[in-house]
């Protein structure tokens, strides 16, 4: 069984974003690199699964610029995919062009059992390449998944919905997951980990030598803009009781939000 | 003039607010609102999609889109397009919507800017403005080699006039080629609270690490249901499991944009400000003077929550009455 897992490189959250010299992108000097997030819970399940089903490789696949997405690919491998590959392809490429990168490797390593992916990248917030690597794939998705299991029959998942509501959802492989936060808690890559990660195959793919014309580029990002200053905070003094009140008359009389 | 095609949702017939948005948008921009709603109370929402603007309704009453099915909802929708053949398509960047359209923009071989707050939509042409790294940054979005424009707006980000009941759509009724399904929905387990979601509230009264215990997160409920508000949590407290992730505000968890805010006993780390700062009005109350969430409210009380707010519950509830 052969099971993909789709990484992204992102800013590490503590990063204060300043704006590129172009304004359509940032400036990345001084950006400490890291896994998404949300894909961290991708690969432990990956690695999980192939730890308790014998037989299964776990391939690690990644989109973006090859020097550093490289690094992350061999976290990866450090946490226990079997193999890495890179796509090494330029900055900021949109979903629908890393979706399409996606599924034509994928298709080119012989096809997916199972593709894993984090529910969104925490940079753009989109939430689409895994429905899209799906859909270009023809297989069933499901994202923000929570809880995961794959028998004979096919997968199970359970999926955060609105409101804290959750739904349970039979799919049939192959499959894209897109996992959430609660699916389990990822591993930090050991020391003989990142030996062992060392030794591992991480295989260099161009962007351009795959069959996707440049001009399928859908939507672009321009004119980044930093969030507009908030005017300096309004202390309330007094005691809590003339807090209270002077907070209520202001939330009604002069934000009018009541 | 140019289509604009709004997929509405609605519960039992009744729009959500957010497809109001949209219709009305759509109307404001001149060209032709063609809606759309699926599922058990569709003849109902689209009777109402009329009086917020569209002239025209495709409804599907199968009973079996009353639950979402990516793939059921997929082909629901492609067939749907490909009747209307719309230029630009709006949707709401709910649960739904954000696992739905990216499959359709992929199937359309077409682009979708998604989580998008500010919209301009001008004759054909489409561009958005979204929140990047959780709201450290915007970016515009234009489209590129897009025969249909795919925007997920948020909630309330757009204005919503009441409805304009002497205007009215025609309606016509599609039936549902069912393609051979690979998803299966085995169960809807409710939530415990039939609040709005977080990324729909319209007022979030949010807790830290200063409420000490799970338990105290009553001293918030109590303080949500007066205001009708929807609760969240800093990331630390959901780490703890205090309360489950669908709770979590920042960046490894929802992005909101509510109009009234209120944080309790939230210190206030980088990642948590991102996710909360598109909040209109923002009420920091914290012991500590110096937390980082006093350089992002509007209004600051410092002192003791399990004082401060059982009784600013007990002034709004005198103040809500009149």
């Amino acid at each position: 069984m052969k099971i993909f897992v789709c990484i992204k490189q992102v800013p590490d959250t503590e990063t204060k974003i300043k704006i590129g010299p172009d304004a359509s992108s940032i400036d990345t000097n001084g950006i400490k690199w890291v896994i998404n997030p949300y894909d961290e819970y991708a690969i432990e399940e990956a690695v999980k699964y192939r730890e308790a089903n014998a037989g299964t490789q776990v391939f690690a696949l990644s989109v973006g610029p090859n020097k550093r997405v490289s690094e992350s690919l061999r976290t990866a491998l450090a946490m226990g995919a079997d193999e890495g590959i890179v796509v090494n392809a330029p900055e900021n490429i949109d979903s629908y062009s890393t979706a399409r990168a996606l599924a034509e490797v994928i298709k080119a390593e012989g096809g997916a059992d199972l593709i894993f992916t984090g529910k969104l990248a925490i940079d753009d917030n989109a939430s689409s390449v895994s429905q899209m690597v799906a859909e270009f794939l023809g297989m069933p998705h499901a994202t923000v998944v929570s809880k995961f299991s794959m028998s004979p029959e096919g997968v199970t998942v359970e999926r955060d919905i609105e409101g804290g509501a959750k739904e349970v959802l039979g799919l049939k492989a192959p499959a894209v997951v897109g996992a959430n936060k609660g699916l389990n808690t990822p591993r930090y890559a050991s020391l003989p980990g990142i030996m062992k990660a060392k030794k591992k195959i991480l295989k260099e793919i161009e962007f351009a030598s795959l069959n996707i014309p440049a001009t399928d580029t859908k939507v672009k990002y321009t004119q980044l803009s930093l969030p507009a200053e908030k005017p300096a905070v309004k202390m309330i003094a007094g005691d809590s009781s003339a807090q209270v009140a002077e907070l209520v008359k202001l939330l009604r009389d002069e934000a009018k939000v009541l | 003039m140019s289509k604009v095609f709004v997929f509405a949702e609605h519960k039992n017939g009744a729009l959500k607010r957010g497809a109001m948005e949209l219709l009305q948008a759509a109307a404001k921009s001149g060209n032709t609102v063609v809606g759309m709603a699926v599922g058990t109370g569709a003849d109902k929402a689209a009777a109402e999609m009329g009086h917020h603007g569209a002239t025209e309704v495709h409804i599907l009453k199968d009973a079996s889109l009353d639950a979402y099915n990516s793939e059921l909802y997929a082909a629901a929708v492609a067939s749907v397009l490909e009747k209307v053949q719309p230029q630009i398509l709006l949707a709401s960047a709910t649960s739904t919507g954000r696992d739905l359209f990216p499959r359709i923009a992929a199937r359309m071989k077409t682009g979708i800017a998604s989580d998008c707050t500010e919209l301009n939509i001008s004759g054909d042409n489409v561009t958005a403005k979204k929140p990047m790294y959780s709201g450290k940054a915007f970016a515009n979005v234009a489209f590129e080699n897009s025969p249909l424009k795919i925007v997920l707006m948020r909630a309330n980000q757009l204005p919503v006039a009441a409805a304009d009941g002497s205007k009215t759509a025609t309606v016509i009724e599609q039936t549902l080629a069912k393609p051979d399904l690979k998803t299966l929905v085995k169960e809807i387990v409710k939530g415990t609270s039939e609040k709005l979601d977080l990324t729909e509230a319209n007022i979030i009264v949010s807790g830290g690490r200063g409420l000490k215990e799970a338990g105290n997160f009553k001293l918030l409920n109590d303080l949500a249901d007066v205001l009708g508000a929807t609760v969240g949590a800093s990331r630390a407290v959901v780490d703890a499991g205090w309360v489950s992730h669908g709770m979590q505000v920042g960046q490894t968890g929802k992005t909101v944009a509510p109009t009234l805010y209120i944080a309790v006993g939230v210190s206030g780390a980088i990642q948590h400000l991102a996710g909360m700062s598109g909040s209109k009005v923002i009420v920091a109350i914290n012991n500590d003077p110096n937390a980082p969430i006093f350089q992002k409210a509007t209004y600051g009380i410092v002192g003791d929550l399990f004082d401060v707010v059982p009784k600013l519950t007990e002034e709004f509830k005198k103040v809500l009455k009149h």
